[in-house]
């Protein structure tokens, strides 16, 4: 195909990442790509914590003790924020999967939802979790 | 922000890029640099900064910005009017496509202020200040803002936008319904400017295997036509990982498409046939 020609092989590439307006659309996507990837790692947390419980109580103490430091309540945060954050995207596409919502109004809407909805979410989980650990 | 349609003009946004490096991941020969800049026409008083991305192939130099300043007051209302007021006042040597000027030909297609469009029918007022122009996105570069399209033409050949039929040809046309006539609206508008496959992240990255949202909705439009005998064919052409699949309903396309269709409904719906086949 001419297209792999030497000479338009040399041709340059016009910027594509590097220029183009982050939208709420292509947002969301690299924020379910990143919450993915970050709820991967906390699944191995998660491991952590059991096999810790499993091993004993001096074991379990340490990791109890890094959870509750202040690092340790920041990651857990976060990762109570990616969790909602991908739970919810990932029923917006459930949805899209059934070609329901595809008006841009609706996208936009839905998408705005999923962020108001992982920012209340996250903040119930924790007011709960205080209100319950006392 | 809630955008109700594709010609909305974003004017709340966080960044106005990327947070990356200005030439992040580029190779050698796409790296853009600093170029020239032309003073303000004398007497102009109402005057509009403009960015253009040039490249001129036999200089031997990379791609670079050209800064212009453009008189308003001598100039039409669009930002195609302002690139051939620069091309006829200012420097002869700016190249770009257009024809009908009324975005019906496609021709135009560009990347103004990080979002592709056509240049005939984005207002000189809504764009910023300065106002930056670079060519379709992710396109090989021919000169300044004109991309070469031989790939994404070539993707298109490979979903054979025709009618394909194997029942005897009538002696009249193929008759439709109001209904089965209605089931192609939204989709046969279609002007193959290649604003949304620009634009799509997904083919940025896989574009020499995934088809892109312009030839999908294509696609979908000879899916959908009742006239069209193909399905089956046109659904074995398209399961694969990467032709079809690799749309990740970023939706970028709906939101970019200067003639307000709907790449990313297209798509699904494309998706949902071929899961529905196999039932």
């Amino acid at each position: 195909m001419a297209f792999n020609s030497p000479a338009e092989r040399q041709r340059p590439l016009s910027p594509n990442m590097q220029i183009y307006r982050p939208q709420l659309t292509s947002a969301l996507s690299i924020v379910n790509r990143l919450t993915g990837i970050l709820l991967s790692i906390a699944a191995i947390g998660l491991v952590i914590w059991l096999v810790a419980g499993a091993a004993g109580p001096q074991a379990y103490a340490i990791v109890k003790a890094a959870i509750a430091s202040w690092t340790g309540q920041v990651i857990l945060f976060a990762f109570t924020f990616a969790f909602f954050l991908h739970l919810f995207g990932g029923i917006r596409h459930l949805v899209w999967d059934t070609v329901h919502g595809f008006e841009l109004r609706t996208i936009y809407m839905s998408g705005w939802t999923v962020v108001a909805a992982s920012v209340v979410m996250t903040v119930v989980a924790w007011v709960a979790s205080f209100c319950l650990g006392r | 922000m809630i955008i109700k349609s594709s010609s909305q003009v974003s004017r709340n946004h966080l960044f106005k890029r990327f947070p990356i490096p200005a030439n992040f991941g580029m190779t050698k020969e796409s790296k853009i640099g600093r170029g020239k800049s032309w003073p303000a026409p004398a007497g102009a008083t109402r005057t509009k900064t403009f960015e253009i991305y040039r490249y001129e192939p036999d200089s031997g130099r990379g791609p670079h910005m050209d800064t212009f300043e453009v008189d308003l007051d001598d100039c039409g209302p669009m930002v195609l009017d302002a690139l051939i007021w620069i091309k006829n006042k200012i420097d002869s040597t700016l190249t770009f496509r257009r024809s009908c000027r009324e975005g019906v030909c496609g021709s135009c297609a560009m990347n103004m202020d990080g979002t592709n469009w056509l240049a005939c029918t984005r207002f000189i007022s809504d764009m910023e200040s300065p106002a930056r122009i670079y060519p379709l996105a992710n396109m090989k570069i021919i000169k300044d803002l004109v991309p070469d399209q031989t790939h994404v033409f070539a993707q298109y050949a490979a979903i054979e936008p025709w009618l394909q039929s194997r029942t005897p040809t009538p002696e009249r046309e193929r008759l439709q319904s109001v209904e089965e006539r209605g089931q192609i609206d939204g989709y046969y508008e279609c002007i193959l400017c290649f604003c949304c496959t620009s634009g799509c992240p997904s083919h940025w990255w896989n574009g020499n295997r995934f088809l892109g949202p312009a030839v999908l909705l294509q696609a979908w439009r000879w899916l959908t036509d009742s006239r069209d005998e193909a399905k089956e064919e046109r659904l074995d052409k398209l399961e694969d990982p990467f032709r079809l699949y690799r749309c990740h309903t970023i939706l970028n396309c709906t939101r970019t498409c200067p003639k307000g269709l709907n790449p990313g409904k297209a798509i699904a719906q494309i998706k949902k046939m071929m899961i529905e086949r196999q039932s």
